[in-house]
């Protein structure tokens, strides 16, 4: 490995950062996004949907590492992650 | 934030095209895991890279028997219990198609015991996956034959006094080629297993350890849909190497996930062909056979069509 090359000006690795969707009114509120995410990005709303389930909301966008557990897991097919765009 | 989301919901759910999203919201209650197994369903669909015009889904009545409807493929509902027989039906006169079977504990091995345990024996080329939630969800909580011993159901207000089956033991005993337990919480091991049942010959079977959140945990201490996923969570382990006739499951102990079995034998399609060609060499020569049969036009290619088209 050549690690001693170019020390300066090498690109910064690229973090890969997801973008939450969340379909407010599918969601059943079961809670298992917000527990299941590995970097506590969820969390439950005091809103209410429209069938009266407390979704989850996005408490820490930032965090999110795109790894897709929130939206394997979800029941209701009611959160997904795309890879977000730098 | 609340803007933010509301902006996003315009882009759809990765899945639908392999969901029938005009009968969603879909019956399950809120923290029943069988919209998680779908998801693993529908993802390891994706990543077998089988064609999904060659693949159907038979499911039998239930909670769980609700999910072929559920799901945008060539799907069927058969009556309680009788998903195997039909799934085999179909394989065998349509041989080309990946055919799998979801359903329930109480529809594959309470009704439709003797269907799977038959199947298994054969190696029928179908893929059976069964969702144990150890009760009859549907019909409102009643003893099923997984029910683990001394759990409440609507049938044992006092506790179950019964030995409940062991469904990844009997599916080895019973000679299946593929043999795998996972619970809703292993979102990917089990995506992973489903990708390779859908590409491997043989009886595959597939054990779904899911909380049913409104009978069973009710029934039993209360409780989520979450918490049940919990518990899995702290009592489950991963061995692939264990003995799947040696792993009950009951109230307490580990649940033992893995692939236990995954071995190749001739399946009943196969046992078929080598019969018929042992018995008819008495007579003729078998490759002259086939190249005459294969001069016979005797089948017309169809067409076909899937709701996605239209
Ligand atoms: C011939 C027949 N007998 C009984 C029933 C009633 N019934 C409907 S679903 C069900 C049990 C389903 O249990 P399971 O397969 O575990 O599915 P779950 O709802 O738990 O997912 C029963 C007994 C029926 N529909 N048909
Ligand atoms: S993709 Fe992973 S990190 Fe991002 S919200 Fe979902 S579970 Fe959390
Ligand atoms: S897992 Fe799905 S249904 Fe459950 S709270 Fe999260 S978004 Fe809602
Ligand atoms: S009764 Fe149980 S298995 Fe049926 S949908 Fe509700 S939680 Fe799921
Ligand atoms: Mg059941």
């Amino acid at each position: 490995m050549r690690f001693w090359e170019k020390p300066f000006g090498k690109e910064k690795p690229k973090t890969i950062c997801g973008e939450i969707h969340i379909i407010n009114d599918r969601c059943k509120g079961c809670s298992f996004c917000i527990e299941y995410c590995p970097r506590d990005v969820l969390e439950l709303s005091k809103d209410f949907n429209k069938k009266g389930y407390h979704p989850p909301i996005v408490a820490k966008p930032d965090m999110c590492t795109f790894c897709g557990l929130c939206e394997m897991i979800c029941p209701d097919f009611a959160i997904f992650v795309t890879e977000k765009e730098e | 934030m609340a803007n933010n989301t509301a902006q996003l919901q315009e882009k759809t759910h990765p899945m639908e095209d392999l969901l029938r999203m005009d009968r969603m919201p879909h019956i399950w209650c809120s923290g029943c895991g069988l919209g998680s197994a779908v998801t693993a369903f529908v993802e390891g669909l994706k990543k077998a890279g089988v064609s999904y015009d060659k693949t159907a889904i038979v499911s039998g009545i239930g909670c769980t028997g609700r999910v072929a409807g559920y799901v945008r493929l060539d799907s069927y509902h058969t009556t309680h219990g009788r998903a195997i027989p039909f799934a085999t039906g179909l394989k065998l006169a349509n041989r080309d198609l990946t055919v799998f079977v979801f359903s329930g504990d109480g529809d594959l091995f309470a009704i439709g015991g003797n269907h799977l345990i038959h199947a298994a024996r054969r190696n029928v080329d179908i893929n059976v996956i069964c969702v144990n939630n150890f009760i009859y969800g549907m019909t409102g909580g009643q003893n099923a034959p997984t029910t683990p011993l001394g759990a409440y159901s609507s049938t044992a207000p006092f506790g179950n006094y019964e030995m409940p089956f062991n469904l990844v033991g009997i599916a080895a005993a019973s000679g299946a080629s593929y043999v795998a337990r996972w619970t809703t919480m292993h979102a990917r091991r089990l995506t992973d297993s489903i990708a390779t049942a859908a590409n491997k010959k043989g009886f595959c079977f597939i054990e779904i350890v899911s909380p049913c959140a409104t009978v069973f945990a009710r029934k039993n201490g209360g409780g989520t849909g979450l918490d049940l996923l919990k518990e899995f969570q702290t009592r489950s382990i991963i061995d692939h190497e264990a003995d799947p006739t040696q792993i009950p499951l009951t109230m307490d102990n580990e649940i033992v996930c893995g692939e236990f079995v995954n071995e190749d034998s001739p399946t009943f399609w196969e046992n078929v062909q080598a019969g018929i060609k042992s018995q008819l060499e008495k007579f003729s020569n078998w490759e002259e056979m086939q190249s005459n049969s294969r001069k016979i036009p005797h089948k017309t290619i169809r067409k076909y069509t899937s709701s996605r088209d239209s």
